[in-house]
């Protein structure tokens, strides 16, 4: 995207940069908190779940320091146009990394119980989804970090891929748990899981549209869902 | 269709302005500027020192009569009538485009005589009370009776700069002016003296056409509905306040407003 010409006011400018460092520092600690939690899920590590749900703290701390600095920000520069638009969209944007932080600690929470059952075959789905989500994630930090409105309207269409793989794993596990009532326990919980994840990718697509908002100051056209889970009702 | 965007908004224009130029001597301080002002908004002009907005704020009365050197072209109407015609009497010009400096300058009077001296040049009153009466709903309509009724015999000097400010708006409104022009009102107020006349420059409005240049961009963002950028004497965006502050079109709107300028 286009480079910016500097403020007159310098700490003005480094204000910014640090705001926008905090937020990729979110960013990155919320690809790191989902990837684990998936893994810690599959490999049935407790210790490892332990450690993630710690973890979130930071993102919590984080959170409000982005808040304390966006506010410093408003009052103290009076920020206009673009920059108006940039720090209210990171301070929005942060709020939201900080809720998928939450949904990464609510897999890794959940890993605990599925660990101390039978394995369930859709299970499998899971970190192909995570894998996914972790993607757009990086992708849409990109897209804030080089403030490119084109990536970050690219993105916007990347969400039905996941929730197409959510539907899949919904009627999957339906069925699963019809054939096998023992598995009902593990596979709601795994459902948590996989809505978690569709849940962050949602998030993560609201996150490109405040990019693109932040960057050209319009907002991009309604985007398509393809969650239909809450219609179904067998797994048919 | 009409190119330029400061051209064309719904509302019947108060005043407009037609490729005008202005000159100093040699030296060109307005290019080309077209602009419509709306009897129903609060107008602000913004951009840098020396863009050419005081100057061209003073060609709507004609201030500019005054300067040795100065020379306005283009054309400058107020409802349809040209302000530039040879029989357009300038004093009563200046009656119906009023203007607010940027340091209060009451006359060496009385408060009473300060509102009082326009009416009186233009024979608006025929008795002591309908002059009484002028003074009175002019002060009300400037904020000011409260704080002035008990001392209108006192010098209109001796007030505080807040309150002078307030006068010398008295005084522009006293005389029934349809169009206000103000010129950095609020640059030699504190905080609570420009919040006061920010809050009656809201009053006023739709009262008046109002145009204001300001430094302070916030308060262009609070007190107006329309915004006009100028730099190196051109009109670069004329725009509604709340789009021009939140997503300009132009860069240069957006260098300066985001403080990049320079």
């Amino acid at each position: 995207m286009a480079e910016f010409a500097a403020h007159t006011v310098k700490s003005f400018d480094e204000d910014i940069a640090q705001l926008r460092a905090v937020i990729t520092r979110m960013g990155g600690l919320c690809e790191t908190q989902i990837a684990e939690s998936v893994d810690a899920l599959m490999s049935r590590n407790s210790e490892a779940a332990q450690t993630i749900i710690e973890n979130d703290k930071r993102l919590d701390a984080l959170e409000a320091g982005a808040e304390a600095l966006a506010v410093r920000i408003i009052a103290l520069r009076a920020p206009l146009a673009d920059d108006l638009r940039e720090i209210v969209s990171a301070l929005k944007i942060a709020g939201v990394l900080e809720r998928i932080g939450d949904y990464a600690k609510n897999i890794a929470k959940r890993s605990a119980v599925i660990a101390q059952s039978q394995p369930v075959g859709p299970a499998v789905i899971i970190p192909e989804m995570a894998r996914l989500v972790v993607e757009i994630i990086r992708d849409t930090l990109d897209a804030f970090v080089d403030r490119d409105p084109v990536k970050a309207l690219a993105l916007l269409q990347r969400d039905q891929q996941v929730d197409e793989y959510y539907n899949s794993l919904f009627r999957a596990l339906l069925t699963f748990m019809m054939e096998n009532p023992h598995y009902i326990t593990p596979s709601t919980h795994l459902l948590f899981v996989a809505k978690n994840l569709e849940r962050i990718g949602d998030h993560a697509t609201s996150v490109a549209e405040m990019v693109y908002y932040s960057v050209t100051g319009q907002r991009p056209a309604e985007r398509p869902k393809n969650d239909f889970t809450s219609t179904v009702y067998s797994p048919e | 269709m009409n190119q330029n965007p400061a051209i064309g908004h719904n509302t019947v224009p108060k005043m407009t302005a037609r490729d005008v130029n202005v000159f100093y001597g040699q030296k060109q301080a307005i290019k080309n500027v077209s602009i419509d002002v709306s009897a129903e908004h609060v107008t602000a002009f913004i951009g840098p020192s020396g863009c050419g907005k005081s100057t061209f704020l003073r060609c709507l009365n004609r201030m500019n009569d005054t300067v040795d050197g100065a020379r306005v072209e283009g054309r400058i109407e107020l409802d349809g009538q040209d302000v530039y015609a040879s029989g357009m009497d300038v004093v009563q010009l200046r009656a119906r485009v009023g203007m607010v400096f940027q340091k209060p300058n009451p006359f060496p009077k009385s408060i009473y005589e300060n509102v009082a001296y326009g009416p009186r040049l233009h024979g608006l009153a025929r008795s002591k009370t309908d002059m009484d009466e002028i003074v009175e709903s002019a002060l009300k309509r400037a904020g000011l009776w409260d704080e002035a009724k008990d001392r209108l015999n006192e010098s209109g000097t001796a007030m505080s700069g807040g309150q002078q400010q307030r006068l010398c708006i008295a005084r522009a409104i006293a005389v029934d002016p349809e169009v206000i022009l103000m010129d950095e009102p609020c640059s030699a107020l504190d905080p609570i003296a420009t919040a006061r006349i920010e809050e009656l420059i809201d009053e006023l409005r739709g009262r008046y056409a109002i145009v204001i240049v300001t430094h302070n961009m916030q308060q262009a963002a609070r007190v107006s509905q329309k915004t006009a950028f100028f730099h190196l004497g051109t009109l670069v965006e004329y725009d509604d306040t709340s789009a021009i502050f939140t997503n300009p079109k132009a860069t240069r709107t957006k260098d300066y407003i985001t403080g990049r300028y320079g």
